[in-house]
């Protein structure tokens, strides 16, 4: 399978014009079933199993079973991502469970301005990117004579 | 998709992908465009946010050179890429990645990614060139930079689910790009002044080891298929380093890292007696001359002493968890406490290294109730990849800036823009750019910002827009359709859609250049061994392929994706094999085996292997480029 749906839970994103589950999917594999209203994976032996599905479902319909052709049967990765962390619950075969919470971002979302804050003062020109040197932390960038031990 | 409408976009600037290096080319281009009146145009196939080898995350940032704390030296990053790449690379490209990556690790940080600090507010180093993150969203943030940098300046638009077929040309000049809508009934045609390819690499060109359902399970994302091999190709540019495949070794089937292991956690790799290959096969090295020599031992080496020992039926080689954390837990012998506090920090380090970025290896090891501090687990060589900005160092020939040049390599590798391919106008970063190896994320991010300012600067000094000839134009669009076409024409002639007698479906086609690549140019079954009779074979056998691509059959635009995947795959298949046979020697014995040629042949063959199809006529030439020095050697290598 990798990414199932669990059709007790899609709701099909409420017949929005876009699933989010069929967004996201990097490799076009997530799509919905007219008929039923309910997203599936059309080609589960293409998928990587990057959870972008997973994480992005509102209602928490799709959930990944590990490869058949080399993962044992009954254990589950499941994630839970908010806007500042992701909170992972590991099931293994025997029944223990372990929990492990990762911090995903310092900054609020949407927030990220392009130039960092670093002052732009670099020409088409120069060697500088537009947020450098100050973004290098160094007074210039670096050319071959300034660090770099060439040849003269 | 019967008679789609065909749409056509002017701008100055096209990025073709949405990856590491296209974000970094849209978050530069912005500021220059802005400052020129221009407009950029980004297309990717997927969804930014989500898009590339970054989708899924990554656990740790491999390139940050530290140039603000004097950590390293552009030459020690040089010295480094070089020796592990056995002595080819283009030193003014590496040089010149390597003096703006901490530029935009620096950038990352701001936008909210988590990099790890110590208590004195450094960051925290996995090995000498990468720092440890928290990465879970690192391609979210990374997307959000450069989305709020096209959307907010108001000079950029992005198009997701528009898949790049190939190029337009105006003579000797990019004119743009065909592309065409998964989602819509659109055919693109973006018409632009320069184009940047940054389409990433490519997998599923060699069949992978994994089959059935867990085929998509290649260490590379099945979503990047050579896209940006085909583009530069089909340009006529000049490629280079198509030999140099990467294979990394990694936890067996699920393809999760080890780099945490080995260095954070001072593992060993054993074989089934217990020997260690690192040094029982320590005097093989000596073989591969003064690469052989320098440390950390090149990656294809550290392989290829690991096959050895698997092609000596000593499999398997296993990844010694439990020994490496007794080891730890032997320190902290007479503080039961720290040892638990210190534990619990490592299970969460080696938990976390899998799930942000090969969550099918937390899978794999919970469904089979592994405890690493009890049983050590298999590790194995992959199926062979394409990418460029990794270990391998596939990608188009490209012009480096003037600066990073000396008397001698200025008229070898300089031609006026930095990053361009020897097409005028077309433009390189990331996995498309050659010979530039181990760049990873941040340094494909920092290419893609020197490209796309180079690229401004190229649409500045030739502000045109190229023609279109419209005839030749409508020529491409039904190209690119004509799979939906052959599908329509010949569905009535059977039962069973995949099989007909009149087209190939592209699943199927896809197997048959596995079978060729892995049977014939050194995949897994093949023990990654080749020699001349087969790789004349193998281009005998991509010949008919190459017929057979005229007739692929799409039965929905899904599937006419997939059909110019497979063309791209095929693509960087011909450009692999023949490099391979160009090459008469072996140079990364651990990558692919001459079997006829087992040597390193330093005197004929350091040099670059190059090739080029002339786009009119189809016929490949190759070409063998000086490999010069731009900084002193390292005494190991003299
Ligand atoms: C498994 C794995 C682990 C890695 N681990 C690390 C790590 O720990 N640290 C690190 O620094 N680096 C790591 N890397 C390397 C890093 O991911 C790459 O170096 C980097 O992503 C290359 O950037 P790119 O822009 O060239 O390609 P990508 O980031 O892959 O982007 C390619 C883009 O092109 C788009 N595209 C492809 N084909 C088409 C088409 N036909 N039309 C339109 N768009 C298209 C894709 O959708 C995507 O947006 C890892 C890579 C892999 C595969
Ligand atoms: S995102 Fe979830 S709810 Fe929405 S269609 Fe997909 S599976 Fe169903
Ligand atoms: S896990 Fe990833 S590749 Fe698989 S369906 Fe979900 S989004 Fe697509």
């Amino acid at each position: 399978m990798p990414s199932f749906v669990n059709p007790e839970k899609c709701d099909g994103c409420k017949a929005l014009d876009r699933t989010a589950c069929q967004y996201i999917c990097p490799n076009d594999l997530m799509v919905l079933d007219k008929n039923t209203q309910k997203a599936y994976n059309r080609d589960p032996a293409m998928c990587w199993e990057c959870y972008n599905c997973v994480k992005i479902c509102p209602t928490q319909a799709v959930q990944v079973r590990g490869y058949a052709d080399f993962v044992p049967l009954g254990a589950s990765v499941t994630p839970l991502r908010s806007t500042d962390s992701i909170m992972w619950t590991v099931k293994f075969r025997n029944g223990n469970l372990k929990r492990f919470k990762f911090p995903i971002r310092t900054t609020p979302e949407g927030s990220a301005v392009p130039d960092g804050g670093f002052e732009s003062k670099g020409d088409l020109s120069s060697t500088a990117l537009f947020t450098e040197p100050a973004s290098l932390g160094l007074p210039e960038v670096h050319g071959l004579n300034t660090r770099g031990d060439a040849h003269a | 998709m019967p008679n789609p409408e065909v749409i056509v976009v002017e701008t100055d600037l096209l990025i073709l992908g949405g990856g590491m290096a296209a974000c970094g080319a849209a978050v530069e281009a912005a500021h220059w465009a802005k400052q020129n009146g221009l407009k950029v145009t980004l297309v990717d196939k997927a969804a930014v946010d989500r898009s590339g080898a970054v989708a899924m995350g990554l656990s740790a940032i491999n390139q940050y050179v530290g140039l603000k704390d004097g950590a390293n030296t552009l030459k020690d990053y040089v010295d480094y890429v070089r020796n592990d790449l056995m002595g080819v690379t283009r030193e003014d490209l590496v040089a010149n990645i390597a003096r703006h990556v901490d530029s935009s690790v620096h950038l990352f940080e701001k936008w909210g990614l988590p990099i790890w600090k110590d208590e004195g507010g450094k960051y925290v180093h996995e090995g000498r060139w990468q720092l440890m993150i928290n990465g879970e969203s690192y391609k979210v943030v990374v997307a959000e930079a450069a989305k709020n940098a096209l959307l907010g300046s108001g000079v950029g638009q992005i198009f997701e689910r528009v898949f790049i077929v190939g190029p337009l040309m105006d003579g000797d000049r990019c004119a743009g790009a065909v592309g065409f809508s998964v989602r819509e009934n659109k055919v693109y045609i973006f018409r632009s002044k320069a184009t940047l390819t940054a389409m990433g690499g490519a997998v599923h060109v060699f069949k992978p080891r994994s089959s059935g359902e867990g085929m998509g399970r290649a260490w590379y994302p099945p979503w990047n298929s050579g896209s940006s091999a085909y583009f530069t190709l089909k340009a006529g540019a000049e490629m280079t380093c198509q030999e140099v495949r990467f294979i990394p070794v990694r936890f067996k089937d699920a393809y999760g890292p080890v780099g945490a292991w080995f260095l954070l956690f001072k593992s060993r790799a054993t074989n089934a007696m217990g020997g260690n290959y690192m040094e029982e096969r320590r005097s093989e090295l000596e073989k591969w001359g003064p690469y052989g020599r320098v440390k950390p031992v090149p990656a294809n080496l550290r392989n290829y002493l690991g096959m050895l020992d698997v092609l000596e039926g000593k499999g398997p080689i296993s990844m010694r968890t439990e020994e490496a954390l007794t080891k730890i837990a032997e320190q902290y012998k007479d503080d039961p406490k720290a040892y638990q506090k210190k534990m619990k920090e490592l299970e969460s380090e080696a938990w976390e290294d899998f799930l942000d970025m090969t969550i099918s290896q937390a899978i794999l090891w919970a469904a089979s109730d592994v405890q690493p501090e009890q049983k050590s687990s298999e590790i194995a060589a992959a199926e062979p990849y394409f990418i460029g900005s990794h270990s391998g160092a596939s990608g188009a020939w490209l012009s480096g800036p003037e600066d990073l040049q000396t008397g001698e390599t200025k008229s070898e590798y300089f031609w006026g823009y930095t990053n361009m391919s020897t097409v005028k106008g077309l433009f390189c970063a990331g996995d498309a750019s050659g010979a530039s190896s181990h760049k990873f994320s941040s340094g494909s991010h920092a290419e893609g910002r020197i490209a796309a300012k180079a690229a401004v600067k190229f649409i500045v000094e030739n502000n045109s827009l190229p023609k279109l000839d419209q005839a030749e134009a409508d020529k491409i669009v039904a190209e690119v359709l004509k799979p939906l076409e052959t599908f329509e024409q010949n569905k009535k002639l059977t039962t069973d859609e995949d099989v007909n007698p009149n087209y190939i479906k592209p699943r199927s086609f896809m197997f048959r250049l596995q079978k060729i690549m892995d049977e014939y140019a050194g995949g897994v079954t093949a023990q990654f061994s080749t020699n001349k009779a087969q790789l004349e074979r193998a281009l005998e056998l991509l010949a008919f392929l190459k017929e057979d691509a005229e007739k692929l059959a799409a039965a929905n635009t899904h599937e006419l994706m997939r059909c110019w995947e497979n063309v791209h795959r095929m693509w960087q298949a011909e450009a692999h094999v023949r490099t391979m046979l160009f090459r008469d020697e072996t140079r990364w014995p651990g990558y692919y085996m001459r079997a006829d040629t087992p040597q390193l042949d330093e005197e004929k063959w350091h040099v670059f292997a190059n090739c080029r199809c002339d786009p009119k006529t189809g016929t490949w030439e190759m070409l063998k480029r000086p490999i010069y020095r731009i900084f002193e050697p390292q005494a190991a290598a003299k």
